[in-house]
């Protein structure tokens, strides 16, 4: 489902001539993307096209060799090494920036619902009983009510994807990243999950998406990134990127995957 | 379990062991000397509640210097992580015996000649033997938990505290609420079984006139020449507060399952 104006809305998040370097290896050679608010971007690629350090670059969890990441307006300042020059702004973005890892990476020693209110009570300074409220509604959400004080090495793959996701939505995010949140889940999982996703999309969330299922992308994104060696090879609406892709290296991708 | 636990104690086997054990029970009652435990008793609960404290203390303090020592050498720069480690070796090296000695015999005779320190406030403290036991018991706790926490924090999953970041959590925040609590869950069954050889370690303060529950068997030994007897409840003691201790470890653990699929 299309956004109504999706062209017309404010810039969420932007990506600036973004470089990084692991050592010698040149990961990212410049990637430049926006998504207005309520957007979703799907982000498309081999492995080592460097889509993922694209997503972690953004928040900082990897640090951009050169390059600007603007959140909601505001660039984030660095130093000259590329590092975060001020704590408390990238640690203030990030509460607007809620990410769905690959692995879920919920935190072990909590509860789900513990786990979906750490950062609205920790963070966010929000009472805790707003908090647990919000948490419960929002783990009722995602189909998890009944799991609410269980620990998450009692949960399947895909109901741990969808309590992150639900942790995610606590925050109450300016952009939501998704980092492959379907390449660690068993194939009659990965359903449950895309569907999660998937009515986030229709309620008009704004998305950065990295993922392996092109099918997903194409119903859901509202544009579509083809990464290729740290480069954009092509993009545009997924109807168009997905179905008639110009490029001979996209074609042969799309072909590998499906 | 399927079979009920009254008829499970009462399979064949079972009962003859139970019978073993009861008759040895009546056999040490009777004929056993246990005529001086009254007149010890109240020294007895004092030693105890001795040991007792020495070992709360102990470990408690002890874990507490163990958090910045482990997190110093797992990600402290190295004129952090030099001294730790180097503190670390030399506890773990040397014998607790000789640790308590040096610091009651060192510090102990040190102190006096120091004039600020004979006029403190603390000084009427300084002149007995806890004050040492209790240093020596704690640094020994810290070092040799100081390498337990070191790998603690080392093994706390990246994925963990990654998402921390991710979601704007300041460090001090992500020490408090994920990473330290996650480093002690993983290390919670060594440290219960490290708590109860701390508890075999307190016997060694009574070399410093520290009257504790080992010095005051020694002492109905010495007084009444019965050799076995003190030594065999000494033995029940200790082993009732190893229980105590593995089954509090146990409970906490039990709280909060282990990490898993």
């Amino acid at each position: 489902m299309e956004p109504e104006h999706p062209h017309e809305a404010a810039v969420a998040v932007e990506v600036q001539d973004l470089h990084k370097s692991f050592g010698g290896l040149e990961v990212l050679r410049g990637v430049s993307l926006k998504a207005r608010r309520g957007e979703v971007v799907a982000i498309i690629g081999g492995s080592g096209s460097g889509k993922s350090t694209m997503l972690r670059c953004i928040n900082f969890l990897e640090t951009p060799s050169a390059g600007r990441i603007v959140v909601d307006g505001e660039p984030v300042a660095v130093r000259p090494d590329g590092a975060p020059a001020d704590r408390r702004q990238i640690e203030r973005i990030r509460t607007r920036l809620a990410m769905v890892f690959q692995a879920f990476n919920l935190w072990t020693h909590r509860t789900l619902l513990e786990n979906v209110t750490e950062v609205p009570i920790h963070v966010l300074k929000v009472s805790r009983r707003d908090a647990e409220a919000r948490a419960r509604a929002l783990l009722d959400r995602v189909g998890l009510a009944d799991k609410a004080d269980t620990y998450p090495a009692f949960l399947s793959g895909g109901q741990q994807q969808r309590a992150a996701i639900a942790r995610a939505l606590a925050v109450d995010p300016s952009v939501m990243l998704f980092d492959e949140p379907t390449s660690a889940l068993d194939p009659e999982l990965v359903g449950e999950v895309l569907g999660v996703i998937r009515d986030l999309a229709a309620e008009s969330r704004t998305m950065l998406i990295v993922t392996h299922e092109m099918a997903f992308a194409r119903e859901v994104a509202d544009h579509v990134v083809f990464l290729l060696d740290g480069r954009i090879e092509e993009e545009g609406p997924p109807d168009r990127v997905l179905g008639r892709p110009r490029s001979a290296r996209l074609r042969q991708f799309l072909g590998a995957v499906a | 379990m399927s079979i009920p636990l009254w008829r499970a104690l009462l399979m064949p086997h079972r009962l003859a062991i139970a019978a073993v054990f009861a008759g040895l029970a009546f056999w040490c009652a009777v004929s056993l000397r246990w005529d001086w435990i009254p007149d010890y008793a109240p020294l007895a609960v004092e030693g105890l509640w001795r040991t007792l404290w020495l070992l709360g203390a102990s470990v408690v303090l002890g874990f507490l210097l163990a958090v910045p020592i482990g997190l110093a050498q797992a990600v402290g720069p190295w004129f952090l992580a030099w001294p730790a480690r180097i503190f670390c070796t030399v506890i773990r090296g040397t014998p607790l015996l000789l640790q308590i000695w040096f610091l009651y015999y060192g510090l102990g005779s040190l102190f006096p000649t120091i004039p600020w320190i004979r006029g403190s406030e603390l000084w009427p403290y300084l002149r007995q033997a806890w004050p040492y036991a209790l240093l020596a018991l704690t640094l020994s706790f810290a070092g040799y938990e100081g390498e337990v926490m070191r790998g603690a924090f080392r093994n706390v999953a990246r994925g963990q505290l990654e998402a921390a970041r991710a979601f704007g959590m300041p460090r001090l925040t992500i020490f408090r609420r994920v990473w330290l609590p996650q480093a002690v869950r993983n290390v919670l069954p060594t440290l219960g079984g490290e708590t109860v050889l701390q508890l075999k370690a307190t016997p060694l303060v009574a070399t410093i006139t520290m009257v504790e529950i080992y010095a005051v068997s020694s002492r109905v030994r010495s007084d009444t020449f019965i050799v076995y007897e003190p030594l065999l409840l000494l033995a029940l003691i200790y082993l009732g507060i190893a229980g105590v201790i593995v089954a509090i470890f146990g409970r906490i653990e039990r709280q909060v399952p282990a990490r898993g699929g």
